[in-house]
């Protein structure tokens, strides 16, 4: 037939974003964890270690702040100061429902 | 011989109380302490005998221990306040503090918190207790200057102003200013008076608890009104031309405009540019402050792209002195904006959204 062609090209589909919460302690070591375990390790250090760059970044520019709320048009990430370290929850963004015809 | 300072230790838990007071006499001053369970048996007791420091929990029954600071506060006004609790929440601490407290303490849970806590409060019955009524001035300060020394430190106050034949009165609640007074007029027209004089001097006395709300206007609005109304009063100088209206202290008169949103402390524009200087409003660090919101924003969009997050729609932080919030415009570039902590998280969030779509329009 050829009309109908399957689009299977290999590629993978949308990436997963990673919920879940975990800490890193002050140097930017992952402490604890209940991300899942497909979400790459190094991805949840890369994470700890952009916040951990904002809450330290602000020393002696900004008074101190021990919540960190960042927005993307598709995810969450909140933060919470712990003694130099983080306890950081991730939380994807629900899509909105397809409007009903 | 100083007199024997003399302390009232209120907890709706008698182990506490027998734990505390033990601890505290144990001081090297040696202090009377005297304890109580209730709000209402405490304020019966500072009313009967005087004392020279009050420390109670926060969580008890029909009166928890901000009321019971709202009341003592306003009676008694020379008396030292310590909020001694095992609830570790910053609203609390900030109302505590908004209340006149000196010291907020979580309960000691160890040794060396206990000797820290037995330290911090031998160290304040050896500091000589600040008046509290009389005169008390700074030659050098001017009136906005402590306007904002209230209002920043959420104090609750009645500042009364004489210049000569005239006065002039001020209430101050939890740092935001809700009345004026003088000359047979009241509210914004009293205030934008007062602040029209030159010299004169001030007291700062205790709250009125009892006074209405008849200025809604953010204190940093009803400035920026006195300091326009006193510069049109004025005329245009000999001489200038044409040129962008300004607020004193030469900052953009669009970002004063952002300023006037209820709760905003400071607002700072960062161009995309980095060559371009950044322009703020009520903010005396902002070169610092430019440089730590582009290093924010870069590794928070870097960030995003690795997650394939969507874009960055926004970064709030929140903290005892100050909540923050930045958002970024694709030409414009980049908006910080400076929150009094008293807002809540989505309060910040609402109140950020008015301020970008406004500068972004």
């Amino acid at each position: 037939m050829g009309i109908v062609k399957n689009q299977r090209d290999g590629k993978s589909g949308p990436r997963r974003l990673p919920s879940g919460a975990f800490t890193v302690d002050s140097q930017g070591n992952l402490v604890s964890s209940t991300v899942p375990q497909w979400v790459p390790e190094s991805l949840v250090l890369q994470i700890g270690a952009q916040v951990l760059a904002v809450f330290k970044g602000a020393a002696g520019v900004r008074p101190p702040f021990s919540e960190l709320r960042v927005h993307y048009a598709a995810f969450r990430i909140t933060a919470r100061e712990m003694r130099g370290g983080a306890i950081i929850f991730l939380s994807p963004k629900k899509a909105a429902p397809p409007p009903s015809s | 011989m100083a007199a024997q300072n003399r302390i009232l230790l209120l907890d709706d838990d008698e182990q506490m109380l027998e734990l505390y007071q033990t601890l505290l006499e144990q001081l090297p001053s040696r202090p009377e302490v005297q304890v109580c369970n209730s709000g209402a048996r405490a304020i019966a007791m500072l009313e009967s005998e005087p004392f020279t420091l009050l420390i109670t929990d926060l969580r008890m029954p029909k009166m928890d221990g901000l009321q019971v600071l709202a009341i003592v506060r306003r009676k008694f006004p020379r008396l030292r306040l310590v909020v001694l609790t095992g609830v570790v929440d910053e609203e609390y601490r900030s109302r505590a503090y908004a209340q006149g407290v000196e010291m907020f303490w979580q309960k000691p849970g160890t040794v060396e918190d206990i000797q820290l806590f037995q330290d911090c409060i031998e160290s304040m019955l050896d500091r000589p207790n600040q008046p509290q009524e009389g005169f008390r001035g700074v030659q050098s300060k001017s009136l906005v200057d402590l306007i904002q020394l209230e209002c920043l430190s959420r104090s609750s106050s009645l500042l009364n102003i004489s210049r000569g034949g005239l006065n002039g009165k001020i209430w101050i609640q939890n740092g935001e200013i809700i009345d004026a007074a003088t000359a047979g007029m009241t509210g914004e027209a009293a205030f934008k008076e007062i602040l029209s004089w030159k010299s004169g001097n001030f007291e700062i006395l205790p709250a009125d608890a009892g006074r209405a709300r008849a200025i809604h206007n953010s204190y940093q609005g009803l400035l920026l009104d006195s300091a326009q109304a006193l510069d049109e009063s004025k005329g245009p100088p000999a001489g200038a031309g044409p040129e962008a209206s300004q607020t004193p202290g030469g900052a953009p008169a669009g970002l004063a405009a952002l300023g006037r949103f209820e709760g905003v402390g400071f607002v700072l524009a960062i161009p995309p540019d980095e060559k371009q200087p950044a322009e703020s409003w009520s903010l005396e660090s902002a070169l610092d402050t430019a440089s730590w919101a582009r290093d924010a924003h870069r590794r928070l969009a870097q960030l995003g792209e690795s997650l394939r997050a969507g874009e960055f729609a926004g970064a709030f932080g929140f903290g005892l002195q100050e909540h923050w919030a930045l958002q970024a415009h694709e030409r414009k570039g980049l908006l910080c904006a400076g929150f009094r902590p008293g807002l809540s998280a989505e309060q910040v969030e609402q109140t950020m959204k008015h301020v970008f779509d406004k500068w972004a329009s």
